[in-house]
């Protein structure tokens, strides 16, 4: 307990301090994760999408790959982006092996399947419910998915935060592809791991409390969006019987 | 008349389900057609068949090409956006460009009162006149042909008079109206002529008057005493 509390306030003097050696490896994670999000949920979003309209032979097995790849090991995702990137490998010849831009690739093969099976299933059950009545309008599969995706545009920020949720506390993958070298390619979840062996608890543990800060902050973040989109959802309904004029200065005044 | 529609022995299944059995129908231009049956007994399908979102399992489906379409759904779907952006949306996927399509989306929406709202978030219009926007959105396509699948069935008595008046209006202007609805008293109103259905089969084709006066098959006899209580 004695180990705990002065761990616990050791951390907490370091996060108050903005020490610069936690401060690169919280700044160097959410870069990391960030990026690998951003390019997993463009391509999440594209696939997701596609496959939410799509019908053709075999897509049950498709999806059923994809749903797979959700619990895909992270260690798994590395040993494999390692093997590509190795200097035997097919993408050796990039360098990029223990580098930002691998961990990156890695994070964003890992969130990948989570992006897009869940951009999948968003579109899927939009096209069920909606899909008729657009394609009536003239809305061929392409037309429809964009149109979907345009109506399910809060329901993707909740996509993309799950996302983020998952590459930010993912620590296989970017320890076998980034090395967990000082200052490059060490991010919170490597060193938590790296500082308890070692047992510099009061860092491991300072990250721990960011980390998690993080992950609230996350969690905060989809429930004030899950509220807001509530909001837009049901907006204050507009009177049958309400004059024009009064509608329209209710809505100046609001 | 010009014929619109023509159907052969069309039959739809979806899966086990049979939901239009042998179906003989031929719809021509300026008619009232008004669909009856209890529920299930195939109305809908039978919409979503003549406007070509179902593809018959067996018999064949004709229909006018040049007769531009619109149809109108229970329940519109109105995307998260502006009144006069899920109006002009079926204008611009029929390739009018958007500027283009937000004024003749304004004017559809003048043509059905609500012009004012335009600019108010869809999903915050009543359920009356949400039908009504979603009426201005299928006429804004200028079709010779509008399908209604049971268009006032989730309406107050005062907005079903609103889109009641409206068809009737379209109907007047030489638009070709084909509707399914549960409410005779509506049929009676708007409708030239009666298709009834049971069970996915078409038992009376009759024009309005007879449906409602003259003898029956047995069939139709049952639903609409059942209905007239």
């Amino acid at each position: 307990m004695n180990t705990f509390s002065s761990s616990a306030q050791a951390a907490f003097s370091l996060i108050a301090s903005l020490d610069p050696q936690l401060a690169g490896i919280v700044l160097r994670s959410l870069a990391v994760s960030a990026c690998a999000c951003a390019i997993a949920c463009g391509a999440g979003l594209l696939l997701g999408a596609w496959l939410g309209v799509a019908r053709f032979q075999g897509r049950a097995l498709v999806l059923a790959l994809l749903n797979t790849a959700l619990a895909l090991p992270s260690v798994v995702v590395g040993l494999v982006v390692y093997l590509l990137l190795s200097r035997s490998g097919p993408l050796g010849f990039l360098g990029w092996l223990f580098s930002f831009k691998a961990m990156v690739l890695a994070q964003a093969v890992l969130v990948l399947p989570v992006a897009a099976a869940l951009v999948r299933q968003l579109i899927d059950d939009a096209e069920r419910g909606h899909g008729e009545q657009l394609q009536s309008l003239g809305a061929r599969r392409f037309a429809r998915s964009v149109i979907l995706l345009f109506d399910e545009r809060y329901a993707l920020l909740t996509v993309l935060m799950a996302a983020f949720g998952r590459a930010i506390s993912e620590v296989g993958a970017v320890m076998v592809v980034g090395g967990n070298i000082e200052g490059f390619t060490r991010v919170m979840t490597t060193s938590i791991a790296l500082e308890t062996s070692k047992g510099d608890l009061p860092l491991a543990l300072a990250l721990g409390i960011v980390l998690l800060g993080v992950v609230l902050l996350l969690n905060m973040l989809m429930a004030l969006l899950r509220r807001w989109r509530e909001r837009l959802d049901n907006p204050p309904p507009v009177p049958d019987s309400a004059p024009a004029c009064a509608v329209a200065s209710k809505s100046a005044a609001s | 008349m010009t014929l619109l529609f023509s159907l052969q022995s069309a039959s739809v299944r979806f899966g086990r389900v049979q939901a239009l059995s042998g179906c003989t129908l031929r719809i021509a231009a300026g008619e009232r057609l008004a669909l009856v049956g209890a529920n299930g007994s195939g109305k809908s399908t039978l919409l979503r068949t003549l406007h070509g979102l179902v593809a018959p399992a067996s018999g064949q489906v004709q229909c006018d090409a040049r007769a531009r379409q619109a149809m109108l759904f229970q329940r519109p779907y109105m995307l998260r956006a502006s009144v006069l952006h899920n109006v002009a949306l079926g204008l611009w996927l029929h390739g009018t460009p958007w500027a283009l399509a937000r004024a003749q989306a304004l004017a559809a929406l003048e043509r059905v009162g609500l012009a004012d709202l335009a600019q108010r978030s869809a999903r915050a219009l009543s359920g009356g006149q949400q039908q009504r926007a979603a009426l201005a959105r299928a006429w804004a396509l200028g079709p010779q042909v509008l399908l209604l699948d049971e268009p006032t069935s989730s309406l107050d008595p005062a907005a079903k008079r609103e889109v009641e008046r409206l068809m009737a209006e379209f109907a007047d202007d030489g638009m070709t109206l084909i509707f399914s609805s549960h409410n005779l008293g509506q049929v009676k109103r708007l409708a030239s002529r009666v298709v009834c259905l049971e069970q996915g089969r078409l038992v009376a084709d009759l024009p309005t008057q007879a449906f409602f006066n003259g003898p029956l098959p047995a069939a139709a006899a049952n639903f609409l005493k059942g209905e007239m209580g």
